[in-house]
């Protein structure tokens, strides 16, 4: 199945070179976890901080649990803030 | 001892200045700036007054912190009636001018009266002067500054001025500082201009001084600036992108207030982030971002200084816009931007320059725009009414618009009368998305519930500084909340409204608490402040603000039945996004947070509540 991975602010730089929009198509397994999809990034722990599926929240327990989708959203910022 | 000491006071009407002692007693219960400055205001000024008349006063004043070596130790704050509210204003603005003011030895300063001719004030140090500014009236916040600075020869002197905007008694107008920081909301240029005031302009040269203990302070300082800089999002987050960070975060979780709220997801969100800011553009080959920026003192440095591109079309012909200037942040972006459905960034520049230039709101005006162009879309407004074919995404009338709000041209009087009168004018008051004729900022309240509390009960009309519960619902600052139930905000609200008021009323940025909590500020005032000002003592002032406010407001003729949200956000669901099919839960989490406030059923304050804190 085909999922959207999601990489924004100083995590852009983790997508494969050429990837625009801050987006890359991947080719998971059926019920890939969070984690797993996000293993192959080598994002640093420390920065995989709001971890978004389809724009719900999903907490750092969670993550290694949550289920994807085909067609699923996966969307992961550092930490960041603004107003 | 942090306080000069000392206010001046400006009666326009008669052309005197006079210094007065600072009420103590007032400063040790309401700490300085928003709360002091509010203080005063209350007790001087009849809370039915219309605020553009002279019989309304104007205060800009500091914190105990402001000028000094905290963090972010900047801020100022204008604080009035509102103008576009009719409520109470604190409008809180960076820069250098807070600072500058502290500098010339003055805590607050009192304008009260109309001048009968223009003029603007002069403050070097002890030396106050009302000068003519017939020179200076009609002219631009920018060649304001730039004129001042010349005429007195002297380029370090801070200025804060209004525009044309404040000027023609636009409701959203600001008053503008240091060219690009502005006192943004609810109106308080438009008060300044009622009162023929042009600027005030500062110099001091006596840097502050009467720190009660300065080993202490500075220990404390250090450490405050200390856990700035190791906190990723304060040291690194904010320094690097921005506020503007928050576009595609708002957007992915469909909280993203779209086409005056119509939607909750923009489908161009990316073209105008943080992230296109540092993007490459194919006409020039720069970035649109140029540098970050920093206030006084200020150890995040969370600015945006951009360049916009000479080749669109909003500037091609105006060299004079071609240069680095301020902007974008996430809420003009925003407003500029989603909430009428633009998609340029560059248009939205030009737009921000020109709020900044004449002085005026980016957020008003941009949801002032996006109700017009719904009323457009709806067919109550034509294109012969507006002057411009006022679509939903159109960046061309997005330009064409702000130029004739700022001079004052043909439709755009109207719009310079803010949303909720152009909307009751045209027979649609609901589609003003409003509180206390204040609008909106960049977070729909369908998708972070506690923010339509935030909102509805907000003292200075809808706004996201009094109440920031994002940091919590959705960044996870201090704890993550879930931000699509009710469950729990009446109380996280509470919280946010009372420890913002006392960063506010300590003269330091609220940036602070995405990394501070209270307890990283109190050491810092109580090293500076004369008297105790223990985690309690806070506390209790931050509340006691908060109670003053709505008690002033109440006597100004507000109601519960102004604490309440736009029918579209309760009764129309967010179409898309983690909130589909949910509207806000206003009614449920309003008397709850009533009752955990201590005020009847109809919002006002218990004599209990009002005992307590001594009000």
């Amino acid at each position: 199945m085909r999922v959207t991975v999601k990489l924004y602010a100083t995590l852009s730089d983790y997508l494969p070179p050429g990837s625009k929009n801050n987006r890359v198509e991947v080719e998971v397994v059926e019920c890939a976890a969070v984690d797993a999809v996000l293993r192959p990034f080598s994002l640093p722990p420390k920065l995989t901080h709001l971890v978004l599926v389809n724009g719900v929240f999903i907490p750092p327990e969670e993550r290694a649990s949550t289920c994807l989708n085909d067609g699923d959203v996966l969307a992961v910022w550092p930490p960041i803030a603004g107003g | 001892m942090g306080w000069n000491r000392k206010v001046l006071r400006v009666n326009l009407t008669a052309g005197t200045c006079t210094p007065e002692p600072l009420n103590m007693a007032w400063a040790n219960d309401y700490l300085g700036s928003r709360g002091l400055a509010s203080k005063y205001l209350v007790e001087e000024i009849d809370p039915m007054v219309d605020p553009l008349s002279p019989e309304n006063k104007m205060i800009m004043s500091t914190g105990p912190l402001t000028g000094t070596m905290a963090s972010t130790g900047g801020r100022y704050t204008v604080v009035t009636k509102g103008a576009l509210t009719n409520a109470i204003a604190c409008s809180n603005s960076g820069g250098y001018f807070g600072a500058e003011m502290k500098f010339a030895g003055w805590d607050m300063i009192i304008f009260e009266g109309k001048s009968p001719k223009p003029v603007y004030l002069y403050l070097e140090n002890d030396k106050p002067e009302l000068r003519d500014a017939a020179h200076l009236w009609g002219k631009t916040c920018w060649q304001t500054e730039e004129t001042i600075k010349a005429s007195h020869q002297d380029p370090l002197i801070r200025v804060s001025s209004i525009g044309a905007a404040g000027e023609n008694a636009v409701l959203f107008a600001c008053i503008v500082n240091d060219l690009h920081r502005a006192a943004g909301r609810s109106g308080v240029g438009a008060v300044m201009g009622s009162k023929n005031l042009k600027a005030v302009a500062i110099r001091g040269t006596k840097g502050v001084s009467g720190i009660k203990d300065f080993p202490a302070f500075l220990a404390a300082a250090n450490a405050g600036k200390k856990v700035l800089a190791d906190n990723a999002v304060t040291g690194q987050g904010l320094p690097k992108y921005g506020t503007q960070v928050l576009m595609n975060v708002i957007n992915e979780m469909g909280a993203l207030p779209t086409r005056n709220h119509r939607d909750v997801q923009f489908e161009e969100a990316g073209k105008i982030s943080a992230e296109a800011m540092h993007e490459r553009r194919p006409t020039d080959g720069r970035t649109h971002l140029v540098t970050n920026n920093a206030c006084f003192g200020c150890t995040i440095a969370c600015g945006r200084i951009s360049r916009i591109d000479e080749t669109h079309f909003s500037v091609k012909n105006s060299p004079k816009y071609w240069g680095a200037h301020g902007g974008l942040e996430y809420e003009a972006a925003w407003a500029l931007g989603a909430a009428n459905g633009v998609g340029d960034l560059e248009a939205l520049q030009y737009a921000n320059l020109l709020c900044n230039e004449h002085g005026m709101d980016p957020i008003s005006f941009g949801a002032t725009v996006g109700a017009a162009m719904e009323l457009y879309d709806l067919g109550i407004l034509s294109k012969e009414q507006i002057g411009v074919d006022a679509q939903f995404g159109s960046a061309e009338a997005l330009c064409k618009l702000v130029e004739m709000t700022a001079h004052g041209e043909g439709f755009g009087v109207e719009l310079g009368q803010g949303s909720a009168r152009m909307c009751a004018k045209y027979g649609r008051p609901d589609l003003s998305m409003s509180v206390k004729s204040q609008e909106f900022p960049a977070y729909d309240s369908r998708g972070i519930q506690g923010m339509g509390l935030t909102y509805a009960t907000s003292n200075r009309g809808a706004c996201h500084l009094r109440s920031y519960t994002v940091a919590s619902e959705v960044l996870g600052i201090p704890v993550k909340t879930d931000p699509l139930t009710t469950d729990g905000k009446p109380e996280l609200v509470k919280a946010f409204q009372d420890a913002t008021s006392v960063f506010d009323a300590a003269g330091i940025c609220i940036f602070t608490s995405f990394a501070w909590t209270l307890a990283d500020v109190q050491p810092q005032i109580q090293a500076a402040c004369e008297g105790d000002w223990s985690m309690e003592k806070l506390n209790e002032v931050g509340e006691r603000i908060w109670n003053m406010e709505r008690q002033f407001n109440l006597a100004a003729g507000f109601t519960a039945r102004d604490d309440d949200l736009p029918p579209r956000l309760k009764t129309e669901p967010a179409k898309t996004g983690p909130a589909k099919g949910l509207v806000n839960g206003i009614d449920k989490m309003k008397p709850e947070y009533y009752k955990i406030r201590g005020w009847n059923t109809e919002g006002v304050p218990e004599k209990a509540t009002l005992d307590r804190l001594g009000l």
